[in-house]
C-alpha cells in the first residue's frame, strides 16, 4: 500500500475499503476494551471463532472486535447486525446457543438480553436500553463501529477527512478561530478555552514548538481517556495533527500512563499506521506540511498529569512541577512554545472541523459547549462511561442514565472531579453539569470521574481517602503540599479512628486554605477540595464521629462492631469457617457468637452469611457500646 | 544490558524507556545496571536513583513470582477495597510493596487501573479479577498456592 498522498487519494482509498469489504449475512460485535478482557471477553472471542468455523460459517458471519461500549457492567456483551441484538454478561458456553439460535434461526435468545431488574421488561436492542436512550454519544459512539487495531475501519467512517479539509482549504488561523467559535474548552480539568490556548502558543515566534497529549488519566475513578485511546486511537492522532497545523509544531508527544496497557498497545499500532499512510511524517497528505508523534509511558506518578510535571517527565526528569509563568505556550518541553491538551478535547477536534463550529455551539450550555463523558461509578446500577451533552442535571445522569442507586439504597452524594474535586450533595442533585456550576458548589468538572455514594459510604472516610491519595502522590517539591495533606490526613485518620477532638474541625479548615492558597501547583491547590466540601455539606458526620465516636455509615472500622442477631442465625457454620481469625464461634444449628477482642472487623461473616438470613449486622455508637458491655458482661458469667 | 542501550540513543529523554525495559526484562532494576546507564547517558549514578525512586513502576529489589496488583480506585475504595487488601496481606503475610520470604508472591496497590465499573478489581500476573469479595480473592490466592 503506497501513501496517500492527496486528498483525492483519501478519498478514494475510504470509496475502495467500502466497496471491498465483502458482504455478510450477520456482523458480531464483541467489546474488548480492558474491562471487556477484565471480564472475559477474550474466552467470548475464542469461542465464537471456533464454533464459526466449526460450521463452516466464516465467510457468512463476521466476528468484529471493538473497544469498549460504554456499558461496562455488562460485559462481556455483543451486539448482532443486522438485527442489533444486544446480548450481555456472556459465558463461553453461552455461544454454541446463540450461533444456533440466533445466527442461524434468527430466533432472540430471551435469558441474555438487558433488563433493568426482574419487574421491567427486556431489551433486544442496544439503543433502546434507558442507559444509552438519554445520551449523546459524539466521541464514543464510533467504538461500536470500529476495530481499533485498523486503520481502515476508522478512514471507512470519513476518518482524517477533517485532517485533509484542513491542509488543503484552511489556514492555521482559520483552524484557530473555528476551533475558538465552537467553544470548546479543555477536557482535563480546568476547561481553559482551547483555540485561545492554541492561539497563544501560534503567536509565539520560535523555530520548534511542539504538542502533548495529556493521557496521564491519574483521577482514580475516570477512565474515558482510556477508552478513547483504547477503542477510536486515530480520533485523538488525527485531532493531534491538525492542532499541531494551527500551532506550527513538527512534534508531538502521547503521555499515557503504564497502568494503561492495552491504550499504550492500540496507540503504537496507530501511530505505525498513521505513519505507514502518510497521516505523519514528511509531507503529510502530500501537503508540506510535517508532524510526528512520539508515544510516552508514564511511570506510575500521579503529579504527571499536571502539564509542567508531563514535560518534565518526558525530558527524563523526576515529574515535578514548576513555576507558571512562564507558561508552557511561552517556554515548555526543553524551553520551547508547548501545547498540551488532554485526549478528550485531543478527539472533539476532527468531530469540530467536520461539523463546523456552528454545529458544535449549539450543543451544550451557555459557557460549556459540546458533550463530556463522565465515567458513572460507585454505587450506581447502570455503571460506565457516559456521553452527554452539558448542561444535562447531574439528576438526569445518575438516576435517567445510571438507573439509581444500587439494591435501593439511599443516594448521598456524588463525587466529581476526583482527587481535586468535591462531593455534591443530595439536595444539589438539579444542579446542571458545566465548569461553572460544578465550581460553585464547591467542586470541578475535573477529567470526568462521577462516584456515587450512598448512605453505606462516610463521608470522613471520602475526605480521608482522597487525601491520603493526595498526601502519598504530593511530589514533595513544596511544603505547603508535602506538609500540609500530610496534617490533615492526620487528623482525618484520627476522626475516622474514634480519636477526634473539638477543634479538628477548625483546624481542617485552617489547613485547607492554608494548602490551597500556598501550593506550587494544581495538585495542591485542588487537593483540600475533598475536605472542604465535606465539611460544607456533611458536617454532622464530622460531629458524630468526634462527639459521639460513632460513623453513621457503620463503615469506619474502628467506630463499628459485626455483631451475629442471636434470633436470626440459623447456625449454618459458614461465617465460623470463613472467618480468617477464628474469631466465630457455635457449633451447628446454634447461634454463632462473634468474640469481639479477636474480630479483625473484615466483613466476611456478613459477605457468606446466607441473603435469606442476613444475621449478621453491623453497629456504631451507643447501639455497639452496649452489644460490647453485654459481651464481656456474658464473659465474665462464664 | 548492553543489547538493551543500544537501542537508544545517548540522550537524557531515553532515562525513562530504559528503566522501562529494564524492568520488563529483569523484573526489577539491578544496581548494577544504574551504573551501565549512568555511563551510557552521562547521568550520574544518584540522579538515577532519584528518579527510578521516584516512579512507582520501578523496583530495587525482585518481584515474587506471581505479582498482585490490587485497585485502590476511588470506585474500588467505597466497594470494599481496603477489606480486600487487608485480606490479601494477612493470607500472604506481608504488606503492600513486599514479597513473601520465599519469592512466591509480592503484592502491590494501585491507584486506579480504569476498570471502574466492574470493581474491586485485582490483577494476578497479568489477569483480571473482577467484582471481587474477601471470599473470592481468598479461593483465587488458594489456586495459586495450589499450583506451586
Amino acid at each position: 500500500m503506497k501513501k496517500i498522498n492527496s486528498p483525492d487519494k483519501l478519498i478514494e482509498w475510504r470509496r475502495r475499503i467500502i466497496s471491498e469489504t465483502p458482504s455478510y449475512e450477520k456482523t458480531i460485535v464483541i467489546s474488548s476494551g480492558t474491562c471487556g478482557q477484565a471480564s472475559g471477553s477474550l474466552q467470548i472471542i475464542e469461542a465464537f471463532t471456533q464454533e464459526l468455523e466449526k460450521r463452516g460459517l466464516e465467510t457468512k458471519v463476521r466476528i468484529k472486535i471493538t473497544g469498549c461500549h460504554g456499558f461496562c457492567e455488562m460485559e462481556p456483551n455483543v451486539i448482532i447486525y443486522p438485527d442489533e441484538i444486544y446480548y450481555i454478561k456472556l459465558k463461553p458456553k453461552d455461544i454454541p446457543e446463540i450461533i444456533e439460535k440466533t445466527i442461524l434461526e434468527d430466533k432472540i435468545i430471551p435469558s441474555l438480553l438487558y433488563q433493568f431488574s426482574e419487574a421491567s421488561p427486556k431489551v433486544s436492542k442496544l439503543r433502546e436500553i434507558p442507559f444509552y436512550k438519554k445520551q449523546m454519544r459524539l466521541l464514543t459512539g464510533n467504538n461500536i463501529e470500529i476495530n481499533p487495531t485498523s486503520i481502515e475501519d476508522y478512514v471507512a467512517l470519513d476518518g482524517y477527512q477533517a485532517l485533509s479539509k484542513v491542509l488543503f482549504n484552511m489556514t492555521s488561523e482559520e483552524v484557530i478561530a473555528e476551533i475558538k467559535n465552537s467553544g470548546l474548552r479543555g477536557r482535563g480539568g480546568a476547561g481553559f478555552p482551547t483555540g485561545r490556548k492554541w492561539e497563544i502558543c501560534h503567536k509565539v515566534d520560535s523555530d520548534v514548538k511542539y504538542i502533548i497529549c495529556n493521557a496521564d488519566e491519574g483521577d482514580p475513578g475516570a477512565y474515558m481517556d482510556r477508552s478513547l485511546l483504547e477503542g477510536n486511537p486515530h480520533s485523538v492522532i488525527e485531532g493531534m495533527i491538525i492542532g499541531a497545523y494551527a500551532i506550527g509544531a513538527s512534534e508531538g508527544f502521547i503521555y499515557v500512563r503504564m497502568e494503561y496497557p492495552l491504550a499504550v498497545k492500540h496507540v503504537m499500532t496507530a501511530l505505525e499506521q498513521a505513519k505507514k499512510f502518510g497521516f505523519l511524517g514528511e509531507s503529510i497528505l502530500g501537503s508540506e506540511f510535517r508532524f510526528d508523534i512520539h508515544l510516552v509511558q508514564g511511570a506510575g506518578a500521579f503529579v504527571s498529569g499536571e502539564e509542567t510535571s508531563l514535560m518534565a517527565s518526558i525530558e527524563g526528569r523526576r515529574a515535578f512541577p514548576s513555576q507558571r509563568p512562564p507558561f508552557p505556550a511561552q517556554k515548555g518541553l526543553w524551553g520551547k512554545p508547548t501545547n498540551i491538551n488532554n485526549v478528550e478535547t485531543w478527539a472533539n477536534v476532527p468531530l469540530i472541523v467536520n461539523n463546523s463550529a456552528d454545529w458544535y455551539s449549539q450543543i451544550g450550555a451557555e459557557t460549556s459547549k459540546g458533550t463530556k463523558i463522565f465515567s458513572l461509578v460507585g454505587k450506581i446500577n447502570n455503571t460506565g462511561l457516559v456521553e452527554v451533552p452539558m448542561g444535562i442535571t447531574l439528576k438526569e445522569i445518575i438516576f435517567d442514565i445510571g438507573g439509581g442507586i444500587k439494591n435501593d439504597k439511599k443516594f448521598k452524594a456524588v463525587q466529581t472531579g476526583g482527587p481535586s474535586g468535591g462531593c455534591i450533595p443530595k439536595k444539589m442533585l438539579s444542579l446542571q453539569v458545566d465548569y461553572e456550576s460544578l465550581t460553585q458548589a464547591g467542586s470541578i468538572m475535573g477529567s470526568g470521574g462521577m462516584i456515587v455514594m450512598d448512605e453505606d459510604t462516610c463521608m470522613v472516610d471520602v475526605a480521608r481517602y482522597f487525601l491520603n491519595f493526595t498526601q502519598e502522590e504530593s511530589c514533595g517539591k513544596c511544603v505547603p503540599c508535602r506538609v500540609g495533606t500530610r496534617q490533615m490526613v492526620n487528623i482525618l485518620t484520627r476522626i475516622t479512628q474514634g480519636k477526634g477532638e473539638e477543634d479538628d474541625l477548625k483546624k481542617l479548615e485552617e489547613l485547607a486554605m492554608t494548602v490551597e492558597s500556598t501550593s506550587l501547583c494544581g495538585l495542591g491547590q485542588t487537593a483540600p477540595n475533598p475536605v472542604i466540601t465535606t465539611i460544607r455539606y456533611f458536617r454532622d458526620e464530622y460531629e458524630a464521629h468526634i462527639k459521639r465516636k460513632s460513623c453513621p455509615a457503620l463503615s469506619c472500622k474502628d467506630l463499628i462492631i459485626y455483631y451475629i442477631e442471636p434470633d436470626k442465625c440459623i447456625g449454618c457454620m459458614l461465617c465460623k469457617k470463613n472467618c480468617p481469625v477464628g474469631a466465630i464461634s457455635g457449633i451447628r444449628k446454634e447461634v454463632h457468637i462473634i468474640e469481639q477482642s479477636a474480630c479483625v472487623k473484615c466483613g466476611v461473616c456478613m459477605d457468606v452469611c446466607p441473603s435469606k438470613v442476613k444475621a449478621v449486622s453491623k453497629y456504631t455508637g451507643r447501639k455497639k457500646d452496649k452489644i460490647l458491655k453485654n459481651d464481656s458482661g456474658n464473659r465474665m458469667k462464664k | 544490558m548492553d543489547i538493551i542501550l543500544k537501542r537508544y540513543k545517548t540522550e537524557r529523554k531515553e532515562l525513562i524507556h530504559i528503566l522501562h525495559e529494564v524492568q520488563k526484562e529483569y523484573g526489577y532494576i539491578p544496581v548494577e545496571s544504574v551504573s551501565a546507564i549512568s555511563k551510557y547517558l552521562r547521568i550520574s549514578e544518584s540522579e538515577i536513583f532519584g528518579i527510578l525512586t521516584f516512579y512507582k513502576a520501578f523496583t530495587l529489589e525482585p518481584r515474587g513470582k506471581h505479582h498482585i496488583t490490587i485497585c485502590m480506585g476511588t470506585a474500588c475504595h467505597i466497594r470494599g477495597a481496603p477489606k480486600i487488601l487487608e485480606e490479601v496481606q494477612r493470607q500472604l503475610g506481608i504488606d503492600a510493596g513486599e514479597t513473601t520470604p520465599d519469592r512466591m508472591f509480592s503484592l502491590e496497590t494501585v491507584n486506579c487501573l480504569g476498570c471502574c465499573a466492574i470493581g474491586p478489581v485485582a490483577v494476578i500476573d497479568g489477569n483480571y479479577y473482577s467484582n471481587i469479595t474477601t471470599k473470592k480473592i481468598n479461593s483465587i490466592i488458594k489456586e495459586y498456592k495450589k499450583i506451586e
